[in-house]
């Protein structure tokens, strides 16, 4: 049971780095600010998704696997609404209201 | 290792970056990269606890703090021609540097093995304070003296920095009046982080007594969520002469020395706890203490007095 | 476990470098600004990651404040980026 868990850890860890590089390999060759602002939010975003889901199949109890479940939910909260505000000082110039 | 040493590296090329940046915001920037960056080396180094007071004070209060001065002085970027070092001086500097560096590094590798701590008598008499971090343990029990004069420290501090208004506003509203659009996505960010933060920042102190965490570290997450909803324009930065204020803020210094000198009718010293109650006693001390500290760094960012009415 | 998650971890601070490599030379203060960003991510990924690997659960601690921490920063740097001699109240 603890080897199928362990590779399936693996697995999706490996997914979410994998993701993660998608998003700085998009950052790098994308052409305007805006573009990379969407790799860099996006991709990195699922990319730790995928790592807590790989993280959870190894916590101990589940006040640990909520904690990992809390974190990643704050930190999709933050980058969604954060990149907001840059594409919005990014196109106009000036920061929001 | 490979870890460790690319983490080194990391660290050490964001840290030339800032150096040589040209301007004043992107050097802010790269400050802020390079604490966030620290955190994880203090993490590899198994101190959670400056891990976290480095996030949260060293990285993100302190970053805040200077983009505020940064774009105060953004006006004035060009030095003037006298102002620029001249060639002796930068050679001083670098001389001067590199014998420091070297210094330190001397010390590091030159240290007898096992190096001296006194992390064991730490541990060995931790349960007469009742907690279950030492380092919580050092900071409110061992050392509790140093702690007093940093929140005393801190007020001086934010004195220092409301001299720095000018007469006419003395007293007045800190920083900047900051807009509250009800329909922009940076209300929405800071109705939204607000409470969590507010949570997490209690959380942090609370889990302090037996896990890394402890006062300073949730009243910065504390103070950093206010700045938060003042720079959204959801609450406005009080006028600095505000009785309410005043008294917030030295209440958690006030606290600590009136507990201090009851510590020599308790058990014979200045800030010694009676045995039985010690963890009570270090409670009633970091509660208002949490809060002191929280209001003082969130008036810290805030900045002088810049305003005398509302408006 | 402990090895693979440790590698995984030194694989996503590789990616976070060369980001920041691309980022911190960027024209424009938005490219800096999302330094912050992306540190934020990725910091919060390996300190995730190092949680595990090295056994110190205090690390998902540090991971929630960096997450509050980064948010906080880019607000702050979108304040600060644009302010101008003109909108001082």
């Amino acid at each position: 049971m603890s080897l199928a868990l362990d590779f399936l850890t693996v697995l999706t860890v490996s997914a979410g780095a994998f993701f993660f590089m998608a998003g700085t390999v998009g950052l790098v060759r994308f052409p305007d600010t805006l573009s990379r602002v969407h790799a860099l939010s996006k991709a990195d975003n699922l990319g730790l998704g995928l790592v807590v889901l790989g993280l959870l199949l190894q916590a101990e109890g589940l006040l640990a696997a909520l904690k990992l479940v809390a974190v990643w939910l704050l930190a999709l909260l933050a980058g969604a609404t954060v990149t907001q505000l840059i594409a919005h000082t990014a196109r106009e110039g000036v920061p929001p209201a | 290792m490979a870890f460790d040493i690319g983490l080194a590296l990391l660290v050490l090329g964001v840290a030339a970056w800032t150096i040589a940046a040209r301007d004043t915001f992107a050097a802010v920037v790269g400050f802020v990269a390079y604490g966030l960056l620290l955190a994880l080396v203090w993490v590899r180094l198994q101190a959670p606890d400056i891990a976290l007071t480095e996030a949260a004070l060293g990285s993100g209060l302190t970053g805040g703090l200077l983009v505020g001065a940064s774009a105060r002085l953004r006006h004035a970027e060009m030095p003037a021609p006298g102002e620029t070092p001249g060639a002796v001086l930068k050679l001083a500097s670098t001389v001067l540097c590199t014998l420091l560096s070297a210094g330190l590094a001397a010390i590091v590798f030159l240290l007898p093995e096992p190096a001296p701590t006194l992390a064991p008598q730490a541990a060995a008499n931790i349960a007469a304070t009742g907690l279950g971090n030492p380092v919580t343990a050092v900071l409110m029990a061992y050392r509790a003296i140093d702690t007093l004069l940093e929140t005393v420290v801190l007020l001086l501090a934010l004195v220092g920095i409301w001299s720095l208004a000018p007469n006419r506003v003395w007293g007045g509203f800190p920083g900047p009046r900051h807009q509250a659009d009800p329909d922009s996505a940076l209300t929405f960010v800071a109705q939204l982080l607000v409470p969590i933060g507010i949570l997490v920042g209690i959380h942090i102190f609370w889990v302090g007594s037996v896990a890394p965490g402890g006062e300073f570290q949730g009243a910065t997450i504390l103070a950093t969520m206010w700045i938060l909803a003042m720079i959204a324009g959801l609450v406005s930065a009080p006028p600095v002469s505000r009785r309410w204020l005043r008294l917030l803020l030295v209440a958690g210094p006030a606290m600590f020395f009136g507990i201090g000198f009851a510590g020599f009718l308790a058990a014979d010293a200045f800030l010694a706890y009676p045995e039985t109650h010690a963890k009570l006693v270090i409670l009633m001390i970091e509660i208002p203490v949490t809060l002191s500290i929280a209001a003082t760094l969130g008036l810290l960012v805030a900045g002088p007095p810049e305003r005398i009415t509302q408006q | 476990m402990a090895d693979f998650l440790l590698g995984a971890a030194g694989f996503l601070l590789a990616t976070v470098a060369v980001g920041l490599a691309r980022i911190l030379r960027g024209p424009g203060d938005a490219e800096r600004i999302m330094a912050a960003q992306l540190l934020g991510t990725g910091g919060i990924a390996a300190l995730l990651l190092l949680a595990k690997a090295m056994s110190v659960p205090a690390a998902v601690d540090v991971a929630m404040i960096l997450a509050l921490l980064a948010a906080f920063v880019s607000v702050a740097f979108v304040k600060g980026a644009g302010r101008s001699q003109g909108d001082r109240a």
